[in-house]
């Protein structure tokens, strides 16, 4: 299979072999990188907001936006553009400071998540053997900026919901953290790439059957309440906050926000992508040769969008079907079922694992 | 009638009768709370629900006139008459303690002609600023827009209230207040996406839960009421269309019964028929978007557009007929304005036909989820006594196992030749009031299967005489509107225009319980319980 390492190596050799210092070669490095991440950023942003306005569109009888560009293709440029040249509306009485600083915490915890996924074999920016344990500490930084947004906007309705979404991050990341740690047992490491170089014979999901199963279903129940999607999009339940901890926002501000939303999808997609279906790993069956060649030669950068992008449909096909839940039923939903299921199943992985009642 | 004249002379000697449509009692101010007592009390009287409550003004006293209905004795309905004994300082003994739905209403006559009602808990306008410049519809009211200029300031929000009590033979103001000093006060409104309107709730909440809903109206009041005084009968009619736009065809039909009640004028049987076909597709249409936007307001959006594609049929056949898709503007005086389409009964047929299957289909998508029903089931209970005394018509009462429909209680047009169900449940609560509305679609789709194979030959109209004026006298029609029971009091003084329109809405009953339901619930369910009673602000805005 096609190693994007040699690229990275090849360009990294080639800027070596210039005489440049070995400091500044690094710092060059980083800067492309930070440019690319970025790129992908917007890129992937833009990318999901049209996908989920043309699945929503498809949902309900309609056709989604068709004007602008063939078949609708331009319209997110457009929006984006918008967005860019609208004024920032500067309130009475709010906190300057931290209601200007509230989304770009939001925005870089969601950017440092989109460092870690592995995009493909080699294609992988942070590689060190904390990985997961690291996406998991830096999603948690993200709801810092819900918070603050909420609290400095002085609006008793960003107030509620960034009180609802404290209480649903909390409570959700248990959970998250718990399905993640049941994979972990399995795979025996943290390391982002270890944990795909494991599966390739076999998707945990196949390989860890019953509890891997199990995992997967609390895992995306939990990554949708962690994204505050519908039926958990209760921080910004426009139905009764108006737009929730955000309300304030304009211009770029409430893009930032808007964006960030679109891209926590996508990261929650991939990491399940990681922890379920193989990352960038191709589909293998032990024994059938001729079946894994052929996988092997779709491109590995195509295997994990793919997948990602087929977690972030189911998780947009809950939020254009179910209705909202409630503060209280969400809490209990997540107190009284999901977080004990969630250590039940803990403890079968780690029994599986133990007597090697898996493939 | 007579027993009743009996037993009233016997608890209140000083009432003497006045006979109309319905049998009104005058009774002198100073015996009127006792008299009320005994009206809501006596089990032989026992008139439970306030009806209608009208604030008048004939020009040397100023009063109101109140509609009683007794569920006990065949809903039978009586008027009530109180004049006050001083125009310029007039007051009057509030009944709110004894019929909850007098509290609005009593503040509405109190916004419109200045009658204070003594201990009133919360005697605040209702519809107008509070700053606004005397009583519109008293008829001495001054209209000089120098006295209400278009005011560019913000309304102070008005958390001092008032009550007139008697002290010692006089009435004394007392101050109140509408909120604690340290209630946390959220507004909901007057531009929120789920108030379906221009409403706005100020919710005093403790954390997620809700203490005290206060209801301030009137940010689309159009005065509806004091601008029928100064047209003529045919030109009041498009107002109603206006009022509560997802029952134009039934309010209309109600304001042309009523006229054509004082015309004693016989509408052909044709024009009956089309009248109530319009009636119950009017029905269907409401109660299909208020499917579709109790599911966006519980954030279902989906279910919201598959409840609009059936609607867009039901509006496809009205604009067929009538021309419009809202604001019909269908009935008039003596019959109805237009041919039926060719179309109009294949269209109808078709409609009947698919409607069933749809119907499972919502239920697949919305109601039959385990979110919606978390979210709607023992979410507003209303017991049936509060929805009695708070006069909770239509499927909203219905929901709370009070059979009060219109169509079966005071049957008009061809309803009683019509074989169809009054849907019941006794959940009290959002989940039995939303299930109320799609099986009454059902019961509205066999209406429309027994009559659209059935409309007869002959005119769409009366002959109605070129100037429509009638006699001296007032009579009050209701009708079953979508929301409920919708009722309209004219008063004539035998000129060609009205001396005095009032339309009796249910949404303006509706908006009343908010308090009693949201106390105790979320602020979700704030929202869940607006969406399941189903006002719509123009028609408590008139």
């Amino acid at each position: 299979m096609f190693n994007f390492g040699q690229w990275t190596a090849a360009f990294n050799s080639w800027l070596m072999g210039l005489g440049t210092p070995e400091w500044l070669g690094i710092t060059i490095e980083c800067v492309i990188i930070a440019v690319l991440i970025l790129l992908t950023y917007t890129v992937l942003a833009l990318f999901y907001i049209l996908y989920e306005r043309k699945l929503c569109a498809w949902f309900q009888c309609r056709l989604g936006p068709m004007r602008v560009g063939p078949w609708g293709l331009l319209q997110v440029f457009a929006d984006m553009f918008k967005i860019l040249i609208k004024e920032l509306i500067s309130l009475k009485d709010t906190d300057r400071f931290l209601f200007k600083l509230a989304p770009y915490i939001l925005i870089t915890s969601s950017v440092v998540m989109l460092a870690c996924l592995p995009w493909g074999n080699g294609l992988q920016i942070i590689n060190w053997n904390i990985g997961i344990f690291f996406v998991l500490a830096v999603s948690s930084v993200g709801v810092l900026g819900i918070l603050l947004a909420g609290w400095a906007s002085n609006n008793k309705y960003t107030l509620i919901g960034a009180m609802r979404s404290g209480a649903q991050m909390v409570s959700y990341e248990l959970s998250l953290g718990l399905s993640i740690i049941t994979i972990i047992v399995l795979s025996g490491t943290m390391n982002i790439n270890d944990i795909v170089l494991e599966q390739a014979n076999g998707w945990f999901i196949f390989k860890g059957h019953i509890p891997a199963i199990i995992a997967c279903i609390i895992y995306i129940i939990a990554a949708t309440a962690e994204t505050n999607r519908g039926p958990f999009d209760l921080p910004e339940a426009e139905h009764e906050l108006t737009a929730g901890y955000h309300t304030e926002y304009s211009g770029i501000h409430f893009g930032f926000f808007y964006l960030a939303e679109y891209l926590n999808l996508f990261i929650v997609s991939g990491i399940a992508s990681l922890m379920f279906l193989g990352g960038w790993m191709p589909l293998h069956i032990p024994g059938w040769d001729g079946f894994n060649a052929v996988m092997n030669w779709i491109p590995s950068i195509v295997w994990f969008i793919g997948k990602a992008f087929f977690i972030s449909f189911v998780i947009i096909w809950f939020k254009w079907t179910f209705p909202r839940v409630r503060i209280d039923q969400m809490l209990a939903f997540e107190w009284k079922y999901l977080m004990p299921f969630s250590l039940a199943n803990l403890l079968l992985m780690t029994l599986c694992v133990a007597f090697g009642w898996h493939f | 009638m007579s027993d009743i004249k009996d037993i009233i002379v016997k608890v209140c000697p000083s009432a003497t009768f006045e006979e109309a449509d319905v049998l009104m009692v005058n009774v002198p101010e100073k015996d009127w709370y006792d008299f009320a007592k005994e009206l809501k009390n006596n089990r032989e009287l026992d008139f439970d629900v306030l009806t209608a409550l009208v604030g008048m003004d004939w020009t040397e006293t100023v009063g109101v006139v109140y509609y009683f209905t007794s569920t006990s004795h065949h809903w039978e309905m009586l008027s009530v008459k109180v004049v006050c004994e001083n125009r310029d300082d007039a007051y009057i003994h509030s009944v709110s303690d004894l019929w909850k739905v007098a509290n609005f209403q009593e503040r509405e006559a109190y916004d419109l002609l200045g009658i204070k009602f003594i201990n009133h808990p919360d005697m605040r306008r209702f519809f107008l600023r509070n700053d606004w410049v005397g009583h519109p519809l008293r008829k001495d009211y001054d209209a000089d827009p120098k006295l209400n200029p278009i005011r560019l300031d913000d309304e102070v929000n008005e958390d001092d209230s008032r009550m007139y009590i008697e002290e010692g033979g006089k009435i004394v103001e007392k101050p109140c207040k509408v909120f604690k000093d340290d209630d946390y006060v959220v507004n909901i409104g007057p531009q929120h996406p789920s108030t379906h309107g221009v409403m706005r709730f100020r919710t005093a909440i403790d954390g997620e839960e809700v203490k005290k809903v206060d209801v301030v109206s009137g940010y689309i009041h159009r005065g509806i009421e004091k601008l029928c005084e100064d047209l003529t009968y045919p030109q009041i009619l498009h107002f109603t269309d206006r009022m509560d736009y997802m029952s134009a065809h039934q309010n209309r039909h109600c304001l042309c019964m009523c006229i054509e009640k004082g015309l004693g004028l016989e509408v052909p049987r044709r024009a009956q028929v089309i009248r109530v076909m319009m009636d119950e597709l009017m029905r269907i249409s409401s109660h299909l978007l208020s499917f579709g936007c109790t599911a966006m307001d519980l954030g279902a959006t989906t279910a919201f557009f598959y409840g609009f594609r059936e609607r867009e049929m039901v509006l496809d056949i009205f604009e067929k007929t009538c021309g419009a898709r809202m604001s019909m503007n269908y009935n008039v005086i003596g019959g109805v304005i237009a041919d039926l389409h060719p179309d109009f009964c294949k269209d109808v047929k078709h409609l009947i036909e698919i409607m069933p299957e749809r119907l499972k289909e919502y239920h697949k998508v919305f109601s039959g989820n385990i979110i919606a029903k978390n979210r709607l089931k023992g979410v507003g209970i209303l017991p049936k006594e509060d929805a009695v005394n708070y006069c909770i018509t239509g499927p909203s009462g219905r929901g709370s196992n009070w059979s009060c429909d219109c169509r079966k209680k005071h049957p008009y047009s061809v309803y009683p030749e019509l074989d169809f169900e009054e849907v019941l449940l006794d959940g009290c609560d959002s989940y039995s009031r939303y299930m109320v509305r799609m099986k009454e679609i059902e019961q509205s789709c066999k209406i429309l299967a027994q009559l659209v194979d059935n409309i007869p030959e002959g005119d769409i109209r009366a002959q109605v005489p070129k100037i429509v004026k009638l006699p001296v006298g007032h009579w009050y029609q209701q009708v079953e509107a979508s929301r409920g029971t919708f009722g309209v009091y004219i008063e004539s003084d035998g000129g060609k225009n009205p001396y005095r329109v009032h339309f009796q809405s249910p949404c303006f009953n509706l908006v009343g319980v908010m308090d009693l339901c949201c106390r105790g619930n979320m602020i979700a369910d704030l929202i869940t319980i607006g969406a399941a009673l189903d006002f719509v602000i123009p028609d408590i805005d008139r």
